[in-house]
């Protein structure tokens, strides 16, 4: 189903080496796949097995020490410091596990962060963000502060805000791990509901059940694709 | 521009986040830019002051007065100037253009049943016009009024009020001394002269009376008969005062010089005292200049400090705020973008400084003259001592000072913001992400 169609992202032989203290930790030893246009991904694996770093990596956020990185058609290790900027800003989606929301801005300025980076800031995306606020069901707590909110609200607003610049690639790290099992569920729905709109998903997970709402689950082991399979 | 003004406000609010933080941050751009503002001011007031002074006084004159010693060290009860010192002068110093001898003396005037005490003054043509009197109706003394000893007088502009309320005062003959004097002239009020400490006293214009000083020296003679409580006292005084004018400003100090030895070798008495305006109006200057530079210090220093201190807290705000700069990043921030909010936010750091400092500023004047009250009240006797100069001075805003003050904490919020802000761009986003 997925063969013929246009490659959101493709990887190959990506390394990723962090030098600590002297020592080198092998985070990512050569992983390959391609991303078709629409796709929905969980990536599994135990801890420390690289799926983080590997998340950072497709969310621009980090370079590859060796390996090819091609996002829609452009190779991301010919851009410059701001044209990887312009990426994050413009292109993806990144829902980070630990929400990573700015304490001292309330919801709707939280996420409206990202419009503000990409010039876009002005009354028709202001209205989109109500919009989003609504989608994540946020739309009573716009003025709270982070910390008025539970985990799970604020992993909505971190959700809500990866959205807001209507990104084609939406890459999320754990966006479950610390919800009970009814948010989790409504979670997945909206992640559902996106993919349907066509937006290519990647989401990092621990657990078989979440995974189970995706068409295609990549295993890592220590660094090393271990298996990739389509449901 | 829009993305410019979020950005202020973020700043804004980050340094409200803090406030005892921020306070305590500003403190030093406050003292430096009222500082500049007070140097400002006070540089004006004194400014001010002198200038005042070198109008009322003029600055090409000198002017050598009578001053009575002490009652032991007078012999037969005459000193001072002398008619011969006023020939001397003239005649041996070629730079003066202009001498007017003047001879004072308190009196009662009289009209018909009206009298008052004033300043009965003895003076040539002259006088008039350096000590810029002007005319209000009929004229001033003549050269023919002095050649015949002529018994005429000018009235000041309260004199002439208070013998003649209803106006018209020409022709009538006033009595002084017992003796009849013709008005022929009023003189326009004139503002007192300010005095310039020491050697000479604040001069008051409002109630005198002019007649020609070889009239004065005729009819009234030196003597001056001093009575006090059980003591009858005669003195001899020739000339109150000679004010010498020189052509060119460069010629004032060499021809003062001058004038002090010619008067030096004819009195063995210090009976007589030379004021130089042009050096009162040099000397003036150099306090100025002095206190310019010492609050121009005052002002570079709380600056680099406050500057300091500005960076020493904008880069703990980085290294509490990483965290942050590494979610705006991942959130597609470019380095410019966080560079500029930390800039800004120094920026604003420093303008609050410079706002209060404005604000502090407009506080020199009523502050200065408390102090000074206050310091007069307590301490007199070390207030004395303190320069005229700075006794009187009152200092004057100056507008641009405020616009000056504007630019000055703007340059030290970049200045000093610039490497923390670098810095904060410089960092790694996902190190940045990681540090908790
Ligand atoms: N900044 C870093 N410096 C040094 N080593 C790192 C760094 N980031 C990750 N690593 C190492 O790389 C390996 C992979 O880490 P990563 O965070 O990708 O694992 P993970 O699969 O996401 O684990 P978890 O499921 O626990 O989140 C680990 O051994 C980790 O110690
Ligand atoms: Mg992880």
């Amino acid at each position: 189903m997925f063969a013929d169609k246009p490659l959101a992202a493709s990887i190959s032989s990506l390394r990723k080496d962090y030098v600590l203290s002297g020592e080198t930790v092998h985070a990512l030893r050569g992983v390959s796949f391609d991303v078709p246009v629409g796709d929905f991904i969980s990536i599994m694996g135990p801890s420390g097995s690289g799926k983080s770093t590997l998340l950072n990596l497709l969310g621009c956020l980090d370079r590859p020490t060796a390996g090819n990185y091609i996002l829609g058609g452009d190779d991301v290790a010919d851009m410059n410091d701001d044209e990887l900027a312009e990426t994050r800003a413009r292109r993806i989606g990144f829902v980070f596990q630990s929400y990573n929301l700015l304490p001292a801005l309330s919801v709707v300025e939280n996420i409206e962060v990202p419009l503000y980076y990409s010039g876009q800031l002005n009354a028709a995306t202001r209205a989109r963000t109500l919009e989003l606020a609504h989608l994540v069901g946020l739309e009573s707590r716009l003025g709270h502060r982070p910390a008025q909110l539970s985990g799970g609200q604020q992993q909505r607003v971190a959700i809500a805000r990866s959205l807001v610049n209507d990104p084609k690639f939406i890459l999320a790290d754990e966006p479950t791990g610390n919800l009970d099992s009814k948010t989790t569920g409504e979670i997945l729905d909206l992640l559902k509901r996106l993919n349907s709109e066509g937006r290519t998903i990647i989401m990092v997970t621990h657990e078989p059940d979440v995974a189970e709402h995706t068409r295609r689950t990549i295993v890592l082991h220590d660094g090393k694709l271990q298996s990739d399979e389509r449901r | 521009m829009s993305m410019w003004w979020r950005t202020i406000q973020l700043s804004i609010k980050s340094v409200l986040l803090h406030p005892l933080r921020s306070a305590l941050t500003v403190l030093g751009i406050f003292i430096g830019v009222a500082s500049v503002i007070w140097l400002l001011a006070m540089g004006e007031g004194i400014g001010k002051a002198a200038q005042e002074q070198i109008a009322s006084l003029g600055a090409l004159n000198i002017i050598v007065r009578t001053v009575k010693p002490s009652t032991d060290e007078v012999q037969d009860g005459s000193y001072g100037l002398t008619r011969s010192d006023y020939v001397r002068l003239v005649a041996t110093i070629p730079t003066i253009t202009k001498a007017l001898p003047i001879r004072v003396l308190a009196q009662e005037f009289r009209y018909q049943t009206r009298s008052f005490e004033g300043r009965l003054v003895g003076c040539t043509p002259d006088y008039a016009e350096v000590t810029r009197l002007k005319l209000d109706q009929g004229r001033f003394l003549s050269d023919a009024d002095l050649d015949h000893e002529r018994n005429y007088c000018v009235l000041a502009a309260e004199s002439a009020n208070r013998l003649f309320p209803s106006g018209n005062s020409i022709g009538k003959d006033i009595m002084v001394d017992e003796q009849f004097y013709t008005v022929v002239g009023v003189m326009q009020p004139r503002a007192p002269s300010a005095g310039i400490g020491g050697s000479l006293a604040a001069e008051d214009y409002s109630k005198d009376v002019y007649v020609p000083i070889t009239t004065l020296w005729r009819r009234i003679g030196d003597m001056i008969v001093v009575t006090k409580p059980g003591q009858f006292q005669r003195d001899w005084v020739e000339v109150s005062q000679i004010t010498l004018q020189v052509a060119e400003r460069d010629d004032v100090l060499r021809t003062a010089d001058l004038v002090r030895t010619t008067i030096e070798n004819e009195h063995s008495l210090p009976d007589y005292g030379v004021t130089v305006p042009l050096e009162l109006l040099q000397q003036a200057e150099t306090t100025r200049l002095m206190f310019i530079l010492f609050l121009g210090l005052i002002a570079a220093i709380s600056l680099v400090v406050g500057g300091i201190g500005i960076m020493n807290i904008m880069l703990a705000t980085v290294t509490e705020r990483t965290h942050e700069i590494g979610i705006r990043r991942a959130l597609g921030a470019k380095r410019q973008d966080i560079t500029r909010q930390f800039l800004i936010e120094s920026t604003v750091l420093s303008l609050a400084g410079g706002l209060s400092g404005v604000i502090g500023g407009l506080f020199c004047r009523p502050l200065t003259l408390f102090l000074r009250d206050q310091l007069e009240l307590w301490f007199p006797d070390q207030m004395s001592t303190l320069p005229e100069l700075i006794r009187t001075m009152e200092p004057q805003l100056v507008s641009w000072s405020i616009p000056l003050a504007f630019v000055i904490s703007l340059g030290v919020g970049i200045l000093f913001g610039v490497y923390p802000a670098l810095r904060a761009a410089q960092l790694d986003p996902i190190e940045a992400l990681r540090h908790e």
